[in-house]
C-alpha cells in the first residue's frame, strides 16, 4: 500500500510523464491502437498520435490498465505501422478552445480549419464531453419560435432550448426544411442574438454545400459555425463532432447570451461509428448490433441543449436523422425520441403526393408545445385548434382505410365530409413553397378553415365560445 | 474516512474499475477513489481483486490511484428534511450542488443529504423508564405543514429501557434526543439522523392484504384498473405515448401521504418541470401545496449511468422510512428501463455472460425484488403503512416483447398498456383498454361499492363488456361499412365513441378536466350507462339513433368532464334526469 508521501510523488510524476512521447505501439484495429508499457495514464486522457510520415493526429483513452492503453483515433488510423507510431498522453482531457470568432468558419469534426483561412482561434478551453446541466439550474423552456411552417408552428411548436428532431428518410426533404427553418425562425416581440451551429457527420459534400449557399443566401453565413466530417472523412471522426458542435454552442449561449440553433445531421451516420467502435472492441451489442450505451451516449448530446436560469441564451437542437428502411422503431430513432422533446415524421408518401414539407402529424409530437402555445403566446384558440385538428385528422386515415374498403361511395355523408377535410388539411394546411413564410395567425386560420368543412358538431374539442368567433369564417 | 485504503486502481473500462492489492474491502462498501474522491461502490471481489462501480464520470482515473474505503455499504440519511428536496440518484442534493459548482454538475463533490444544522421542532412521547421496541415512535417533528415526521427507535435495538429523553424543543437532527439501555446493559444513543443501506429493504411487522384502492383521479385508471394501495403496476408504452405524463398526474393528484418521485435516466427538462410545478400546485384535498409532501431523485439520461441504477433504491428506501412511520407512501419510477439498461451497462463492461438481448441474467432477480418492497404493511410500531409502485417501462420499439417488460409483467399485478395508434390520435391517457388490466379489482371492490352505492362493480362490468363488443362490432364495420349494422349494434359503436371522449381521455392541461374526484367518476359512468340502456329502449321502439345522438344532452355529456367543476356534481345528476326525459319523449313519439 502507498503512503501520502508516495501517492503525491506518483501524481506529480504523473504530470511530469504527460507530454513525453512512446514510440512503438502493441496493435491496432480500425481505429483503435493498443499501447503497453507507457505511465499510468488516465481514463479519457486526450492523446496525441505522431503517424510516421510526421503528421499529428488526436485521440482519446477509451480503456487504461497497468498493462495496455486503448486509444481512439479521431482522423483513423490509416497509415500508422506498429514500430513507427508514437503517442503522447497530455494528461487531461479532450478540449476544444472557443471563441466567437469561429462564427463564419468551416472547420473539421475537432474544430480545426478546413476553409484555408487559417487556424482558428480558441482563447477559452472547454471540455469537449461537457458536464451534466443540474435540472435545478435549467429554466423550463416557453419561448414560441416561429417558423412560418404551418404544420410546424400549428401543430407540433417548437420552443426556444427545445431538442426536437427531424425523423427522415433518404432523398426526402429534410435538409430543405432545415434550411427552411433555419431562415425564418424567429421569436416574436424579441430581437435575440442569433446564431446557428451546424455540425455534419458523414454526409456527402453537396449536403454541406447546400446548407452553406442556403446561408450565404441569406447573409447569415457569418454568424454560422460549421463543423463538417464528411462521407470520405475517417468514420471515427463522426463520434466527436456533435460534441465538439456542442462545445461552441454552450459557450456562445450561456457565456455570450446567444440563441443558438444547432443543425446536426445526420444523426444515424453517428450511431453507426460508435457501432464500429463497439464491435470492435468486442463488446457485447444490444439491438441491431449498436452498443447497449448508445441511449447514454446520444443522451450526452441532446441533453446539452435548453436553456439556464439567469443566463439569457439558449441551445435549440435540430438534429436530422435518416430511418434506415424508413423504420420508425429501428434503434437509432427510437432511442432518439425517447430522449428528445418531440419529433417531426416525414412520410415518404406525402412527398410521393407532392407535399411539402411531408410531414405527418400524427407520429409527431412537440412535448414543450403546451407551455409555449395559447393566450399571450400564440392565441387563445391554438391548444384546442390543435386538439382539434389532430382528432379529425386521425379520424381521416380511418375514413380513408374504410373507403379503400367500401368505396367512397358507399361512405356516410359525414364520413365524406372527413375526406374533404382530410384533403384540404394536407394540400392547403401541412403544403406550402420552400420560402413561404406564414405567420401563426395566418396558420392558426388556414387550420379553421380546414375545419370548416366538418359539421360544428363534431368539433368536441372546440369550446361554444371558439366555434363562434372562428368556425366558418 | 480518507485513511484506509482498500487497494490501488488495476484498470478503468468507463464507470466500472478493477481495483487490485485488495485486503479487508467489504462487498457493497461505499468508496472513493483517487484524489478527486470520486464516489464508488464494491461490488464484486475476487482473488486480491475488486470490481468497483463509480458513481461519477471516470474521466481522469489513473491506474494507481488508491481507492479510499469508508466501512459503510452506500446509504441514504433519514432524518427531517427529505421532503420537499431534490436529489441525484445517491442522494446528493442537487441544490446544493448547484450552489458548490454553478449550473453544470461537477465530480466529487460530497454533501449531507439534509441539513444537520437546522433546528427542529421536537416533541417527545416517551418518557424515561418506558421500553421501547424497533421501529415504535419517540416523538414527532412538524417537517412540513403536512407532514408530521415520527422519529423511530432505529431497527437494531430490539428492547430498551430508556434511560433518558430529551424535553420538547429544538433540535439538530444530530443531537441526542435520547439515551437507552439495552437487555445486555449497553447504552444507546439516539438521534433524529439515521442511515439505512439502500440495498435492503427496512423490516416491518407483517404484509396485511390490499384493500383501499390508490385514488389516482384519472379516470381510465380508477375506475376500469384501479391500482390498490400496497400494489404495484407497470406503465409500458413507446416514446410519446403519455409514461410520463401519466406519472406526473398520479404524483399530482393521487390520495398518498407522500411522494417519491425518481426521474431515472429520463429528460432533465422533466424533472425542472416537475420542481417548478409542484410548489405552485394546491392539493384539492389537503389545501396544502404538493411540493410538501413530494420527494424528487433526478438523475437524467445524461448523468452517471452507475447513479442511475442505484436511484431506484435510494428512492424506494426513503419511501419504506416514511411507511414505516405510518404513512401511503407512491413511488413512481421513470424509467425502470433506463435502470435495466443501466444493469445490462455496467454487466456488459464486467463482462458478464449476457442473456437476452445483452441484458444480465440476473436481470428478472433484480425486478422482482423492487417490486417486492412494495405491500401495505403492519409496521414495527404497530401502526399501517404502505408503499406502492408505478414504474414506467420504455420498450424499445414500443415492443412489449422485449425481456424488460415481460419480466416487469411477471412481478406486478396491474399494467397499465399505452397505446401507440391512441397517441397518434392524441386519445390521452393512452391507456388501452382491451390490453391493461389490473389484479386488484377483487381487493377494491368492497371499498369502491362502499363509495358508490353499490353500483361500481357492475357498472365497470358493462361498460367493458361494451367495450370488448364494439371491437367485434368495428371488425365486422372494417369489412362491410357501418350500414350493414343494425341501429342496435351501430348504438354500441355510438356509446363507446362517447365514452371514449367523454370519459376515457382526460385532458392533463385542463384546469378541471386534469383530475376527477370518485363521485364524479361514478356520475359520469352512471349517466352514460343510463344513456345505453335508455337509448337501446327507444331505439328497439323503432327510434332511429341520429334522432338520440343528436340530443343536447349527448352533447353535454360529452364535455362534461370539462365543464362540471368538482363541486358541482349536481349538475350531472340533472343532466342524467334531461337526458332520460328527452330520450323517454322521442321514444314516446315512435311508440304511437
Ligand atoms: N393526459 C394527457 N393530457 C394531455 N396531453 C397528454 C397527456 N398524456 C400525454 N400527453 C401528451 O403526450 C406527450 C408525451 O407524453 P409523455 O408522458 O412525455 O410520453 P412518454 O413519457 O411516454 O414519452 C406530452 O408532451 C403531451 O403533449
Ligand atoms: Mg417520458
Amino acid at each position: 500500500m502507498r503512503t501520502k508521501a508516495e501517492t503525491l510523488l506518483a501524481q506529480t510524476d504523473r504530470r511530469l510523464l504527460s507530454g513525453r512521447e512512446y514510440r512503438g505501439v502493441s496493435r491496432i484495429d480500425g481505429p483503435l491502437v493498443y499501447m503497453r508499457n507507457t505511465h499510468a495514464v488516465g481514463f479519457g486522457e486526450l492523446v496525441e498520435i505522431l503517424a510516421p510520415d510526421g503528421s499529428h493526429r488526436s485521440g482519446q483513452v477509451l480503456d487504461t490498465s497497468d498493462d495496455v492503453v486503448v486509444v481512439q483515433v479521431f482522423e483513423g488510423t490509416d497509415g500508422l505501422t506498429l514500430p513507427a507510431t508514437g503517442m503522447r498522453f497530455m494528461g487531461e482531457p479532450l478540449t476544444l478552445g472557443v471563441s466567437e470568432q469561429m462564427l463564419g468558419r468551416v472547420m473539421n469534426g475537432l474544430g480545426k480549419s478546413r476553409d484555408g483561412s487559417g487556424t482558428v482561434q480558441g482563447f477559452t478551453q472547454r471540455e469537449v464531453n461537457g458536464e451534466p446541466i443540474n435540472p435545478t439550474a435549467r429554466e423550463y423552456p416557453r419561448d414560441f419560435i416561429q417558423t412560418g411552417i404551418s404544420v410546424i408552428d400549428g401543430m407540433t411548436t417548437l420552443i426556444q432550448g427545445q431538442k426536437l428532431p427531424i425523423f427522415s428518410g433518404n432523398g426526402l426533404d429534410h435538409n430543405q426544411l432545415a434550411a427552411q427553418i433555419a431562415r425564418q425562425a424567429k421569436v416574436r416581440g424579441s430581437s435575440g442574438d442569433f446564431c446557428i451551429v451546424f455540425a455534419a457527420m458523414g454526409v456527402k459534400y453537396d449536403v454541406a454545400r447546400f446548407f452553406i449557399d442556403s446561408f450565404e443566401e441569406t447573409g447569415v453565413l457569418d454568424n454560422v459555425a460549421l463543423f463538417l466530417s464528411l462521407a470520405d472523412d475517417p468514420s471515427i471522426e463522426r463520434t466527436i463532432t456533435p460534441k465538439t458542435a456542442l462545445t461552441l454552442a454552450e459557450y456562445l449561449a450561456f457565456d455570450k447570451g446567444k440563441q443558438v440553433l444547432v443543425i446536426m445531421t445526420d444523426m444515424t451516420n453517428y450511431c453507426e461509428s460508435l457501432r464500429e467502435i463497439g464491435t470492435m472492441r468486442g463488446e457485447i451489442p444490444s439491438r441491431k448490433g449498436y452498443p447497449g450505451y448508445l441511449y447514454s451516449n446520444l443522451a450526452e448530446i441532446y441533453e446539452r441543449s435548453g436553456k439556464i436560469s439567469g443566463r439569457s441564451g439558449s441551445i435549440t437542437q435540430l438534429p436530422i436523422l435518416s430511418m434506415p428502411n424508413d423504420d420508425i422503431s429501428h434503434p437509432v430513432p427510437d432511442l432518439t425520441g425517447y430522449i428528445t422533446e418531440g419529433q417531426i415524421v416525414f412520410e415518404r408518401g406525402m412527398q410521393a403526393r407532392g407535399i411539402y414539407p411531408p410531414i405527418n402529424c400524427l407520429p409527431s409530437l412537440s412535448r414543450l408545445m403546451k407551455d409555449g402555445i395559447g393566450e399571450g403566446m400564440t392565441r387563445a384558440d391554438h391548444p384546442h385548434l390543435a386538439n382539434q385538428l389532430f382528432a379529425s385528422y386521425s379520424h381521416v386515415k380511418d375514413v380513408q382505410n374504410l373507403a379503400s374498403v367500401i368505396g367512397e361511395e358507399e361512405l356516410t355523408t359525414l364520413d365524406q365530409q372527413y375526406l374533404e377535410f382530410g384533403s384540404f388539411f394536407e394540400k392547403k394546411f401541412v403544403n406550402q413553397g420552400f420560402d413561404e413564410d406564414r405567420s401563426i395567425e395566418q396558420t392558426l386560420d388556414l387550420g379553421w378553415e380546414a375545419l370548416s368543412k366538418l359539421p360544428s358538431e363534431e368539433l368536441q374539442r372546440l369550446t361554444d365560445e371558439e366555434i363562434a368567433q372562428y368556425y366558418g369564417k | 474516512m480518507k485513511e484506509r485504503i482498500i487497494g490501488r486502481v488495476k484498470r478503468v473500462n468507463g464507470p466500472i474499475l478493477i481495483v487490485k492489492d485488495i485486503k479487508d474491502a467489504m462487498m457493497m462498501e461505499l468508496v472513493r477513489i483517487g484524489e478527486q474522491q470520486l464516489v464508488g461502490e464494491v461490488v464484486k471481489l475476487y482473488d486480491g481483486l475488486a470490481t468497483v462501480q463509480v458513481y461519477e464520470d471516470a474521466t481522469g482515473i489513473c491506474p494507481g490511484d488508491n481507492v479510499y474505503g469508508s466501512g459503510m455499504s452506500l446509504s441514504v440519511e433519514l432524518a427531517p428534511g427529505l421532503i420537499g428536496t431534490i436529489y441525484d440518484g445517491i442522494q446528493r442534493p442537487l441544490e446544493q450542488l448547484m450552489a458548490a459548482s454553478g449550473a453544470f454538475i461537477s465530480r466529487g463533490l460530497t454533501f449531507d443529504a439534509v441539513n444537520h444544522q437546522k433546528r427542529w421542532s421536537f416533541t417527545p412521547l416517551i418518557e424515561t423508564g418506558a421500553t421501547v421496541t424497533a421501529g415504535q415512535i419517540l416523538g414527532t417533528v412538524q417537517e412540513t405543514s403536512r407532514i408530521e415526521h415520527r422519529i423511530l427507535v432505529p431497527v437494531h435495538i430490539k428492547s430498551a429501557v430508556v434511560s433518558e429523553i430529551v424535553e420538547a424543543g429544538e433540535y439538530t437532527i444530530e443531537d441526542i434526543l435520547a439515551t437507552v439501555v439495552l437487555s445486555n446493559g449497553h447504552q444507546e444513543q439516539i438521534c433524529m439522523l439515521q442511515r439505512w443501506p439502500i440495498r435492503l429493504p427496512r423490516p416491518v411487522d407483517k404484509r396485511l392484504a390490499l384493500k383501499q384502492p390508490l385514488i389516482t383521479g384519472l379516470r381510465v385508471i380508477d375506475t376500469l384498473f384501479p391500482l390498490a394501495k400496497g400494489g404495484t403496476v407497470a406503465i409500458p408504452g413507446g416514446f410519446g405515448t403519455g409514461k410520463t405524463m401519466t406519472q406526473h398526474s398520479i404524483a399530482q393528484w393521487c390520495d398518498a401521504d407522500i411522494i417519491v418521485y425518481i426521474g431515472c435516466g429520463e429528460r432533465g427538462n422533466e424533472m425542472t418541470d416537475v420542481l417548478k410545478e409542484f410548489p405552485l400546485l394546491i392539493d384539492p384535498r389537503t389545501g396544502h401545496s404538493l411540493m410538501e409532501r413530494t420527494i424528487l431523485i433526478a438523475n437524467t439520461s445524461n448523468m452517471p449511468v452507475s447513479a442511475r441504477e442505484a436511484s431506484i433504491y435510494t428512492g424506494i428506501t426513503m419511501a419504506e422510512y416514511y411507511r414505516d412511520q405510518g404513512y401511503h407512501v407512491a413511488i413512481m419510477a421513470d424509467s425502470t428501463s433506463r435502470w435495466a439498461e443501466a444493469l445490462r451497462e455496467l454487466s456488459g463492461r464486467m463482462e458478464e455472460m449476457p442473456a437476452e438481448e445483452g441484458f444480465p441474467a440476473y436481470l428478472p432477480t433484480r425486478i422482482a425484488q423492487f417490486y417486492e418492497r412494495a405491500g401495505f404493511m403492519k409496521t414495527l410500531s404497530g401502526n399501517s403503512g404502505s408503499v406502492s409502485i408505478i414504474g414506467a417501462v420504455s420498450p424499445p420499439g414500443g415492443d412489449f416483447s422485449e425481456p424488460v417488460t415481460q419480466h416487469t409483467k411477471r412481478f406486478v399485478r396491474c399494467f397499465w398498456g399505452l397505446d401507440r395508434q391512441l397517441a397518434s390520435s392524441r386519445h390521452y391517457p393512452a391507456i388501452s383498454w382491451l390490453e391493461s388490466y389490473s389484479e386488484y379489482l377483487g381487493d377494491v371492490k368492497q371499498w369502491w361499492n362502499d363509495h358508490s352505492d353499490g353500483t361500481w362493480y357492475q357498472s365497470r362490468q358493462k361498460i367493458m363488456d361494451l367495450l370488448q363488443k364494439e371491437v367485434r362490432l368495428q371488425q365486422i364495420v372494417k369489412l362491410v361499412g357501418p350500414d350493414a349494422l343494425p341501429d342496435t349494434q351501430n348504438f354500441i359503436l355510438e356509446v363507446c365513441s362517447l365514452f371514449k371522449t367523454a370519459f376515457l381521455q382526460q385532458n392533463a392541461f385542463d384546469e378541471v378536466d386534469r383530475f376527477c374526484s370518485v363521485e364524479k367518476q361514478v356520475k359520469m359512468l352512471s349517466v352514460i350507462l343510463a344513456y345505453y340502456e335508455k337509448g337501446l329502449e327507444a331505439i328497439t321502439k323503432g327510434v332511429p339513433m341520429v334522432k338520440i345522438r343528436r340530443l343536447k344532452a349527448v352533447q353535454e355529456m360529452a364535455r362534461m368532464r370539462l365543464t362540471v367543476k368538482g363541486d358541482e356534481l349536481e349538475t350531472i345528476d340533472r343532466l342524467q334526469l334531461r337526458l332520460e326525459r328527452s330520450i323517454d319523449q322521442i321514444g314516446g313519439i315512435y311508440e304511437n
